[in-house]
């Protein structure tokens, strides 16, 4: 309305481009042959864009880009994407491995006569963020809920009241990434420091 | 350059005087940037800026990071594009390109050599448009359509043609390094 008038001009349209990234080693697709995870890479391009994965992972197309290299260079980056791909699946290996061990504590803890409070520990080892995490607890039971430092440093999140076995169960039907045998409940009588 | 990840550090707000002055020192630097500068940068937009480490900052709006501005002793700060503003707008930055062999040296933080731009699968500009040393070139790759590599020229185009060897490229921002993983959300 007011723009046509003011002489700016019609509103223009976006000119930047879109580039599609890959959702698994955040490069433009054509480029995740050099990362360590192409394998992934393709999975994901093929479920997420069928149409750039035909173009691009098509075996003519992968013949014409290797035909320009000597035959000694192809080998040298076959080897190289080789090395690649087997230590990112040592480093992923390392992680799930570490996931699996991690075990997550919810601890009844006594604070005064029959006033309890409820310390979820370990969860930010599976990939959740403890932020978001006790904001949800909050949510969900209707309670103080907060991201507190331990006096080793570390962060565990602290509930108001006793709760253990309904964030037991939460967490277990909620964050499906934490295997059920490494949650543990486990109780703080009164000044027990751990 | 940023080959190391970078660990976010805290984002403040550039005040509108500065905001103002870098949008003109962008269109300064990029002329073919200039039409699109009310997208990249709209007039009501705020900024944010990060230090990063080895004297260069960070400007970003909302979680799109834009240009690093790099100090440089006794001349004028250099303002380089990140990757994903030179992919919305590849046409407006100089370009050269690599042979695919080099793809693999660049992607893994080397410096960019003589020899993998004057080899057949590279291109260099004719010499009516040589680039100079010191000028912000987009780096892109043999039979790939995104921009892989942009930094500053070290040696001329028309020298890399005449002695075909020797490091061109060595202050950079290439995919995958750590100005590329770094977020600003
Ligand atoms: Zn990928």
């Amino acid at each position: 309305m007011a723009d046509a008038a003011n002489g700016e001009g019609a509103p223009v349209e976006p000119q930047a481009r879109k580039v599609v990234y890959c959702g698994v080693c955040s490069l433009p697709p054509e480029y995740c042959e050099f990362g360590g995870t192409v394998k992934k890479c393709k999975e994901w391009l093929e479920d997420a864009h069928p149409d750039l994965f035909e173009r691009l992972y098509s075996e003519s197309s992968v013949e014409a880009s290797l035909s320009t290299l000597s035959l000694d260079a192809q080998k040298r980056a076959e080897r190289d994407a080789q090395k690649k791909a087997a230590r990112a699946e040592a480093s992923e290996a390392r992680e799930q491995e570490k996931k699996a061990a991690a075990k997550v504590y919810i601890k009844r803890i006594e604070r005064n006569k029959r006033k309890y409070v409820t310390a979820v520990i370990g969860l930010e080892a599976h990939g959740l963020e403890l932020k978001k995490v006790a904001k949800d607890f909050g949510k969900k039971f209707a309670t103080g809920s907060s991201v507190t430092k331990t006096a080793s440093g570390t962060d565990e999140i602290v509930l108001q009241g006793d709760l253990s076995d309904e964030v037991y169960d939460f967490i277990t039907e909620t964050y499906k990434g934490v295997p059920e045998d490494n949650l543990e409940c486990i109780e703080d009588k009164k000044k027990k420091s751990g | 350059m940023f080959k190391k990840d970078i660990n976010p550090a805290k984002k403040t707000k550039v005040k509108s005087s500065a905001q103002r002055a870098l949008r003109s020192k962008l269109c300064d630097s990029y002329p073919l940037l200039a039409p699109y500068i009310d997208e990249i940068i709209p007039k009501k937009s705020q900024l944010d800026v990060m230090k990063l480490p080895d004297f260069a900052t960070l400007y970003s709006l909302e979680s799109h990071p834009l240009f690093v501005e790099i100090e440089k002793k006794g001349a004028d700060d250099i303002f380089l594009p990140h990757l994903k503003l030179v992919h919305a707008f590849p046409h407006c930055f100089k370009r050269v390109q690599i042979d695919r062999g080099a793809i693999r040296f660049v992607l893994s933080g080397a410096a960019l050599m003589a020899p993998g731009l004057t080899s057949p699968g590279g291109r260099l500009p004719p010499a009516e448009e040589a680039l100079k040393p010191g000028e912000v070139v987009a780096v892109g790759a043999e039979g790939k359509d995104e921009i892989c590599l942009i930094g500053i020229l070290k040696m001329g185009t028309e020298e890399m043609k005449e002695k075909k060897k020797g490091v061109v490229m060595d202050e950079g921002h290439y995919l995958g390094d750590g100005l590329w993983k770094l977020s600003v959300e």
